[in-house]
């Protein structure tokens, strides 16, 4: 068993104090691998965010423990934190968090120069990033412009650019037609596939989860059921488990940069 | 993000909500141009004494009066019959000691004198030019290094041994001359009553026309002779004693003398129980005076700037309040609470300086402008004086302060966003 990427041993969550108290997650243990994909289901309010939020070093756990790579992930601070969540991380939220006045391009770099990349340098891996997920030509339109489906896709191209090893994705397609949110999906499993990248995706949508190499259901703040595709994982075996160290060196790995 | 994209950014943000930043650019702006013009007024006013003083020259001479005994203790003083005392024409004086032969002795022995001269002062009935009108005027005391401002004609030469004299500008017309230069070389006869109540005239040459200045402008300068021949005749029927007594001495030191080294002079004088006041000094009160007007003037501008810091803070609260999810999703993707920071003050400090930078450049053209009007109306009566003047580091130092002012106000917003925490701000709708 390889050390997983990522671990949340026995994590609660208790939001406010005294009688307002609420306990959003009640003891959550879950490992992922490097490679694998990942979708935690629940109805609304079950918690799904606040995992995903202390999994990805964003908040930390009232009790528990949130392991990086084997290391209790409370040991990180100041700047230790703020690299690995610029540069491990990428994120994709239900909501855009585009700059509205700023260009795609601008929009699409900003964990570049948060990074202190200069200009030109940015400007490449941006142009880079942009022209993996087809919007090379919309680099200098106004964020706001552009459709539902094209801003989806400039996220992920943000999410993308700092090459990062693991991407969080809160209801990608929760924003978006059917058809728009299938070309999304398949972006993001084809990346997983093709370059290793870990893939944690929050949904309440069966089928996207279905989708996933494995799935985690939540209910009131637990893990309810746990289920593995068994195609998925037959396909995952090689990939995910086999080959989980090797990816990052192999030459598809670096395409995503 | 490095510093340069720091920078931009910030600008960049200001820019972004144009309306809200134009008005509080506005309001530092108002500080700002009041604070120029003030201070350039500050500047001008101060510029004209320093050249009006530096024109007169006399920087190594003292005026020295002998301190009065009431200075030192307020109650009332015990008569003596051996001091005398000078009645003098000084409206705010009144009676002062008098200066003896024994206390030009005392003065001359004093380190650091080089020459001491008695102050004559002289009081003349009138002026008069070939036979015309009889005028009333002032006889300076032209302190012996003094330079007049002159219109026309030459400075009264202190060593000729013949009568001099230099008029101002302002008899010229009157007394029957044709212009500035016509008066040079003519004769003015000058009236002269003794102790004794009788009246004489004395001739002098015109060898100067003197320009209105801050001083000496409207007093009459004869040279040494002159001087000597009026006090004299002046003197007639005094006993010996009365005539030699003065007002005030005056006292050459080493021209090249320290701020330090007159210091010290002075406190020499004041142990041997003199007062030594050098022109800069009685011209140096004008200045405090001004100073201290321009300083209030200058608070009313600052307090305009503390206002319009409210703006700053108010402004970027907004700005912060509206920029919420931005900031968490930076946040999130590793920026740091210091960058954070950094990005809004950076922001304010820009606000302060576009402000103060239209208010200096508006400043200085409108006070170009108030120049060019007053120098032709209200203030034509002074040449030379040019109401609102700058200087590049004070200007520096205003633009500096309210960029300043801004970073503080900046603080408070940039700690708010600072402190944000990324989850509460990602989820804020
Ligand atoms: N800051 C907070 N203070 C108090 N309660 C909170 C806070 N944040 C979240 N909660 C509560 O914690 C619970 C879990 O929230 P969470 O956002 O994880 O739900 P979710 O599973 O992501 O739901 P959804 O699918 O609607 O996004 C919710 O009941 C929510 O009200
Ligand atoms: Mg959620």
């Amino acid at each position: 068993m390889p050390v997983p990427i990522l671990a949340a041993r026995d994590v609660r969550k208790s939001y406010g104090r005294g009688p307002t108290r609420f306990d959003a997650l009640k003891g959550v243990s879950l490992d992922i691998v490097e490679g694998e994909s990942i979708a935690i289901v629940g109805k609304s309010g079950s918690g799904k965010s606040t995992l995903m939020h202390l999994l990805a070093l964003l908040d930390q756990p009232s009790s528990g423990v949130v392991e990086l790579n084997g290391r209790d992930a409370a040991g990180l601070r100041g700047s230790n934190l703020n690299t690995t969540r610029n540069q491990t991380f990428g994120f994709v939220f239900q909501q855009f968090f585009l700059t509205p006045g700023a260009s795609v391009l601008d929009n699409v770099t900003l964990p570049l120069k948060i990074a202190g990349v200069r200009g030109a340098e940015r400007r490449r891996r941006g142009m880079a990033a942009l022209a993996q997920l087809e919007l090379a030509d919309k680099a200098k339109n106004k964020a706001t412009d552009l459709s539902g489906g094209q801003k989806q896709r400039v996220v992920i191209a943000r999410a993308l650019v700092n090459d990062p090893s693991v991407i969080f994705a809160d209801e990608p397609t929760g924003n978006l037609d059917t058809a728009t949110g299938a070309v999304v999906e398949d972006i993001l499993f084809d990346l997983n596939r093709s370059t290793g990248i870990t893939l944690i995706i929050v949904t309440h949508d069966e089928e996207l989860a279905a989708r996933c190499d494995r799935r985690v259901y939540i209910r009131d703040g637990l893990v309810v059921d746990e289920a593995t595709s068994a195609h998925h994982d037959a396909h995952r075996g090689h990939g995910a488990h086999a080959g989980a160290a090797e990816q990052p060196a192999d030459g598809d790995g670096e395409v995503a940069a | 993000m490095n510093g340069f994209d720091l920078i931009r950014s910030a600008i960049g943000n200001s820019l972004r909500s144009k309306t809200r930043t134009v008005l509080t650019v506005i309001a530092i702006f108002i500080g700002a141009f009041t604070l120029t013009l003030t201070s350039g007024v500050g500047t001008g006013i101060n510029d004209y004494i320093d050249s009006t003083l530096s024109s007169i020259g006399a920087s190594d001479v003292m005026s020295v009066t002998k301190t009065p005994a009431d200075a030192q203790n307020d109650g009332p003083v015990e008569y003596d019959p051996d001091s005398s005392t000078v009645e003098s024409d000084r409206p705010a004086g009144g009676d002062i000691e008098a200066i003896t032969s024994t206390d030009l002795d005392t003065l001359a022995a004093v380190p650091g004198v080089l020459s001491v001269e008695p102050a004559v002062s002289v009081r003349a009935d009138f002026v008069q030019y070939d036979g015309g009108t009889r005028y009333q005027s002032a006889i300076g005391e032209l302190v012996p290094g003094m330079s007049l401002e002159l219109a026309a004609g030459e400075q009264p030469d202190a060593s000729a041994s013949d009568d001099q004299i230099a008029i101002p500008q302002s008899f010229v017309e009157p007394l029957g001359f044709a212009d500035d230069a016509d008066a040079i070389g003519k004769t003015l006869t000058i009236g002269i009553t003794d102790a004794q109540g009788t009246q004489s005239t004395i001739d002098a040459t015109i060898v100067g026309v003197s320009e209105p200045g801050l001083v000496g402008g409207t007093s009459a300068a004869p040279n040494t002779a002159l001087l000597d021949a009026l006090h004299q005749t002046q003197s007639v029927g005094l006993t010996e004693k009365a005539a030699q007594t003065y007002a005030s001495a005056t006292v050459r030191f080493d021209p090249d003398a320290t701020d330090a080294q007159i210091a010290t002079l002075k406190a020499d004088l004041k142990a041997a129980g003199y007062d030594g006041v050098t022109v800069e000094d009685q011209i140096g009160s004008f200045k405090t005076v001004i100073d201290a007007i321009i300083l209030v003037l200058n608070g009313f501008a600052v307090i305009a700037l503390l206002a319009a810091g409210f703006g700053i803070v108010n402004t970027l609260l907004m700005s912060v309040q509206e920029r919420t999810r931005e900031i968490g999703l930076m946040k999130a993707m590793g920026m740091s609470g210091g960058r954070v920071f950094g990005l809004f003050t950076i922001e304010a400090v820009f606000i302060g300086f576009l402000g103060s930078a239209i208010g200096v450049v508006i400043g200085m053209l409108a006070g170009t402008l108030a120049n060019s009007v007053l120098s032709g109306g209200l203030l034509s009566a002074l040449p030379g004086l040019s109401l609102v003047a700058f200087d590049p580091v004070s200007l520096g130092v205003i633009v500096l302060t309210v960029m300043g002012i801004a970073f503080l106000a900046g603080t408070i917003p940039a700690l708010r966003a600072a402190r944000q925490d990324p989850i509460t701000s990602l989820r804020y709708e």
